[in-house]
């Protein structure tokens, strides 16, 4: 049934794209631990880390298609699942330190030690415990999209109105873990992280792993998203998108259906930030800021948002590109992104994908044009 | 459920709705019968869109009681709620589902799942199969059930809709202004199929066409400003003094 389910809505090209994220998955940790340093095929640590936290991004882009390119709900707020998993992550991280922090305080992280804190704040009970924190890092997004979800999809609130409580949404997040009240490490979140799982993670061994993981999260978050979107559900879901009140006269509840994908996607966004910390050694408020969750949306319309393999390719282009300006010409960074926005929206609306697409008709259309 | 409170199928009384002051429904009763086939005319702003809106869950009335079938009180229902009853509704403008083929428009439409969770797991039955097969036959569509809604052509929309209409199988069939921006052909074989559908179902048609109002050869309720002003055969109400007034001015 699952199995079945799982495979359904996966076509060839699908499959095989699942496969290339597991090959690069496996392939460059290999290369890396495998040959030596001065060898043509050597991948260095930090291309390594790169294509790790651009893996994450990928996750990310993926859950933000799921609700805006499949249902029509353009979330401009995503980055603060990501950021919740992230710091869940952190939270797990910060008390693997123990008692090798600054302080040597066995129990309380060092910030908790410097605001003075007596005790554990209860919320952090049980992230020393990996199960726990991993646990979590599902449920804290979820519960976070289905409470926001209920009231907003049950009012229907949609279209501008939508995006723009989920981008306060974001913005409220981040003021609140800004302060140091907070318990969660203020505006210097939470770092110098040791071990994960009784690993250092700053040992190559360990980033390859990690690496490996996040391409494995990203195989099986398309694979779940394509099940849904395959499914008689996902086509209701795309109807919703483009006539909902048609679906409410078909007798369809139409709250049930944007709030079980909306969790999920918030889901697969905490998991991305989960995998995201331990690889960039850091997690902190700025995660929450609003022009993360509004790039995010950019990669998506960038690779082409209603596909699955879109997305992912997005992330990857826009992200190479930041790491490249940004290196090269750190000043055109930002006028690189807003043309970027201009070219996609005007002359690929379906993006790198529907590129593709337009390619294939238009040649498809000079052949059937030429004389037999 | 208690026990029935009247025989009529659809009922509607002192039905009120203002916006902002205005009423688009004043005071309206209404009764259709189980298997009855009804016309609704009158002139623009005579509140027959905003009746079916009251009927659909789209939009509340003020006061006034509307009960579907003797016992659903359809003021407190929602729109999914209302559908699921048993009351369907064919819109002005064709709205098919333009991403979706032919047959996933049928799909979607068709009685039964509703539920997301169940939609999820759901597979393709035999029953449903032969059903949408009996549809495409019934609406001359099986060489297009592969095509996306967006390619066809408004003919081909308008007929995919009634399909969907079938394949949802309500029990009240509430139909706004079918032919409208159809030829005189197109128009009377509209007539026919709603006779055809009429034989199970019952039916609600709202139309401004005169001829096509006389082709359907029913019972005829005449709206003015939010109320009933006359109810009969079309040849009654067109005799009716009031209602010639209405139409042609004073």
């Amino acid at each position: 049934m699952i199995t079945r389910f799982l495979w359904q809505g996966m076509d060839r090209s699908l499959r095989l794209f699942v496969l290339l994220v597991l090959a690069i998955g496996v392939a460059l940790p290999l290369l890396n631990q495998l040959t030596p340093p001065d060898s043509a095929f050597h991948v260095p640590a930090w291309l390594l880390q790169l294509m790790g936290k651009y893996l994450c991004y990928a996750l990310l882009a993926l859950a933000v298609d799921l609700v805006w390119g499949f249902c029509g709900i353009l979330s401009l707020g995503h980055g603060a699942f990501f950021a919740l998993g992230g710091y869940c992550m952190g939270m797990y991280l910060m008390r693997q330190i123990g008692s090798r922090g600054v302080y040597g305080n066995p129990l309380l992280p060092d910030f908790m030690v410097f605001l003075n804190y007596k005790e554990l704040p209860w919320f952090w009970y049980g992230f020393n415990h990996f199960w726990f924190a991993m646990a979590m890092v599902v449920v804290v997004p979820s519960l976070l999209a289905l409470a926001l979800g209920w009231f907003a999809f049950r009012s229907r609130v949609t279209g501008v109105y939508l995006s723009i409580i989920t981008q306060a949404m974001t913005f409220a997040l981040m003021l609140a873990f800004f302060r140091n009240d907070m318990g969660l490490g203020g505006n210097n979140g939470m770092t110098d992280f040791k071990e994960i799982l009784g690993f250092s993670v700053q040992a190559d061994g360990t980033r390859a792993v990690l690496y490996f993981a996040s391409a494995v999260a990203l195989a099986l978050g398309l694979i779940v998203s394509a099940a849904v979107v395959g499914s008689r559900f996902g086509k209701a879901l795309t109807a919703v998108r483009d006539a909902e009140s048609r679906m409410r006269f078909l007798g369809y509840r139409v709250e049930g259906y944007k709030l079980f994908v909306f969790v999920l996607s918030a889901a697969m966004a905490g998991i991305a930030g989960a995998l995201y910390v331990p690889q960039v050694g850091i997690i902190n408020p700025s995660e929450f800021s609003p022009a993360n969750s509004i790039e995010a949306v950019l990669w998506v319309a960038v690779g082409g948002r209603g596909t699955l393999i879109g997305p992912v390719i997005g992330a990857f282009i826009v992200n190479f590109g930041k790491t490249w300006l940004t290196g090269a010409l750190p000043e055109v960074w930002l006028f690189a992104l807003g043309a970027l926005f201009i070219v996609v929206t005007l002359l690929l609306p379906k993006g790198v994908v529907g590129l593709w697409g337009q390619l294939k008709a238009r040649s498809q259309a000079k052949k059937a044009r030429a004389p037999a | 459920m208690s026990s029935r409170s009247t025989s009529a199928l659809l009922y509607l009384s002192g039905v009120t709705v203002s916006f902002d002051g205005f009423k688009a429904l004043n005071n309206l009763s209404l009764l259709v019968e189980p298997g009855e086939m009804r016309a609704i005319i009158g002139p623009n702003g005579a509140g027959k869109t905003t009746m079916m809106d009251v009927v659909t869950g789209k939009t509340r009335p003020d006061s006034g009681e509307v009960v579907f079938d003797g016992r659903a009180d359809l003021t407190k229902l929602d729109e999914a709620s209302i559908a699921t009853l048993g009351i369907g509704r064919k819109f002005q403008k064709p709205t098919v589902f333009e991403n979706h083929t032919v047959r996933d428009n049928l799909v979607l439409a068709l009685a039964g799942l509703r539920k997301w969770h169940s939609l999820l797991l759901a597979q393709p039955s035999k029953a449903e199969n032969d059903r949408l097969a009996e549809i495409l036959a019934i609406i001359r569509m099986e060489e297009q059930q592969h095509m996306l809604g967006a390619r066809l052509s408004h003919g081909q929309k308008q007929w995919l809709e009634i399909g969907m209409l079938l394949a949802q199988d309500p029990k009240l069939l509430l139909v706004d202004e079918p032919v409208a921006g159809m030829t005189d052909v197109e128009t009377e074989t509209t007539a026919q199929v709603l006779r055809e559908i009429n034989r199970t179902h019952s039916v609600v048609v709202v139309e401004h066409d005169m001829s096509f109002v006389r082709a359907l050869d029913v019972k005829v309720t005449v709206l003015h400003e939010g109320s009933m002003l006359a109810e009969g055969t079309l040849d009654q109400v067109s005799a009716d003094q009031r209602v010639v007034e209405v139409y042609l001015g004073r």
